[in-house]
């Protein structure tokens, strides 16, 4: 391809710029694997790559390449974007963990809408464009702790739900959030089996606080680019704090409510299971200890465990919120 | 063909999953979690060659059609239900170095607290026994209580279907898939001995 003017170059081979100022945390991943690697982990890159961009509609695109990446410094190496994107948990594709990258393809993510609801004064039902209208997306790199004791390091691009929230006008009444994902069984496969233990649709609640805390990120994409289907396309809510079944994925409604809402997992089991879910190596899961976590990819001669933080790591930003809880009552 | 060929052929066929398993491993096709990835596919292999050592009676007594029988498989249900043992032990090991990272006080503190362990742990004595007394001369040496101990492996399939069971998390499959399994193949000797109570 003869380069001669600036528009012979496709924009599927432009960096998309939160990529490019990423370099080094690329470079530091890289290397990173590259280290322990030599260490003996027998650990290289993974035999295929993939590099296809996610499709989606141009005023996205164009949104998540121009977002803010200035708060993007990580000390954790990022986990590589085929791991983000091809070890899963998104049930209505399936139960393994490759299932969501070999189903999800058959979401249609857009056009999409999201209801706005409960204790708000301008409730309704919202194209994701004019939900995401005049708000710059910014990049944050988070860790995800799953409550099966794997986490992840992943650069998210999105907004703050309070921004979002607060376009709405939450009332005085409004002490919870209740989010609910898509239910869709033609085009999710798993929603449409008896052998599941998750009554459709999934949902999920945060407290008002939680919710309004800076930390609090709705996502549209991630690594650069539009959230691939398997990660929750095109809107799903990251709490880096607590275990990763609290972040939501293809949301479809965000209602503002009194009462704690229902939360699917805590419905499944009660006792495993709580509203709160933040991380903490002192409360275990009935089932298995959650001291430590497999930081993936970790490799099989040396596993890459780690103990686990308090708060994921986030304890000096949202510990104030649980001041005087007891974390073992209210798990 | 030849006995000796044909458990030679067995044996190969029986240790392919490990050695599919290593390869995987090897050239990192085992996802972005291979220790729970390998724990669980050894767990699976365990219950298939468990179901498999089941099923081995009943097919020779059930399969019957014109010249078609199952007989032959009895010489090998000894290599079938050693290779249970086996790849129990593969499976708890992976669990120990890749999931526990062999941190032994961790286990300790596991094993207290997870009825899933903690019911399972029997099972695999209960094995190591078997395969111990699986030998011919253990057999004449115990006599009839050979096959009481043997039997055993009726409460090892229970309690592996336990270890399934209080496992579910997302979806009751497995636990429906190795549930139906282990019934009809427990539920097969319990009609038979209901039946020769009847005939005597």
């Amino acid at each position: 391809m003869l380069i001669r003017r600036p528009s012979d170059i496709p924009s599927s081979e432009i960096t998309p710029e939160a990529v490019y100022r990423n370099r080094r945390e690329f470079m530091r991943g890289a290397l990173g694997l590259a280290a322990l690697g030599l260490s003996g982990t027998g650990l290289a890159e993974p035999a295929h790559v993939t590099d296809e961009s996610v499709k989606g509609p141009a005023w996205l695109e164009c949104k998540i390449r121009s977002a803010n990446t200035e708060n993007t410094k990580s000390s954790d190496i990022l986990t590589p974007y085929q791991h983000v994107t091809g070890y899963n948990n998104f049930y209505e594709f399936g139960y393994d963990k490759t299932d969501p990258a070999k189903y999800a393809d058959a979401l249609r993510p857009h056009p999409w809408q999201v209801e706005i609801a409960g204790a708000v004064a301008k409730p309704g039902v919202y194209n994701l464009e004019d939900l995401l209208k005049g708000l710059d997306l910014q990049e944050r790199v988070y860790r995800l702790r799953c409550v099966e004791a794997w986490s992840m390091v992943i650069p998210w691009i999105g907004i703050s739900l309070a921004d979002l929230l607060k376009r709405f006008e939450p009332t005085g009444a409004a002490k919870y959030v209740a989010f609910t994902t898509l239910v869709r069984p033609e085009e999710m496969p798993a929603q449409k089996k008896r052998l599941g233990t998750i009554e459709w649709p999934y949902r999920e609640g945060l407290r008002l606080d939680e919710a309004m805390h800076p930390l609090t990120l709705m996502a549209v994409g991630l690594y650069g680019k539009i959230l691939p289907n398997q990660n929750g396309a095109p809107l799903r809510l990251v709490v880096p704090w607590k275990y990763g079944f609290k972040s939501i994925k293809s949301i479809v409604k965000i209602e503002l409510t009194e009462h704690q809402p229902y939360t699917s997992w805590s419905a499944i089991a009660a006792k495993e299971y709580g509203f709160y879910a933040n991380v903490n190596p002192q409360v275990d899961h009935p089932r298995w200890s959650q001291a430590q976590e497999r930081r993936l990819p970790s490799g099989l001669l040396k596993p890459n465990i780690i103990p686990t933080q308090l708060f994921n790591g986030y304890a000096d930003q949202v510990a104030q919120l649980y001041s005087g809880m007891d974390l073992r009552k209210f798990y | 063909m030849p006995v000796f060929w044909r458990r030679a052929l067995i044996f190969i066929l029986c240790l392919m999953p490990l050695v599919w398993l290593t390869a995987q491993a090897l050239r990192q096709q085992l996802g972005a979690d291979p220790a729970k990835t390998l724990v669980l596919n050894t767990g699976h292999y365990t219950f298939y060659f468990l179901l498999l050592t089941l099923a081995v009676t009943p097919l020779r007594r059930l399969i019957k059609w014109r010249n078609f029988h199952c007989r032959w498989l009895q010489v090998h249900r000894r290599m079938l239900g050693l290779f249970t043992l086996f790849y129990a032990l593969v499976h708890m090991l992976a669990y120990l170095v890749f999931i526990l990272g062999l941190n032994f006080s961790l286990f300790g503190a596991e094993l207290v607290k997870r009825p899933y362990i903690l019911l399972t742990l029997p099972a695999v004595f209960l094995l190591i026994l078997l395969g111990i007394t699986s030998t011919h001369t253990m057999m004449r040496r115990l006599g009839k209580h050979w096959r009481r101990l043997h039997s055993s492996i009726y409460l090892i399939a229970v309690l592996a279907w336990i270890h399934v069971f209080l496992q579910v998390r997302s979806s009751y499959a497995d636990a429906t898939f190795f549930g139906i399994l282990v019934l009809l193949l427990l539920g097969v000797r319990v009609y038979w001995k209901l039946q020769s109570k009847t005939h005597r």
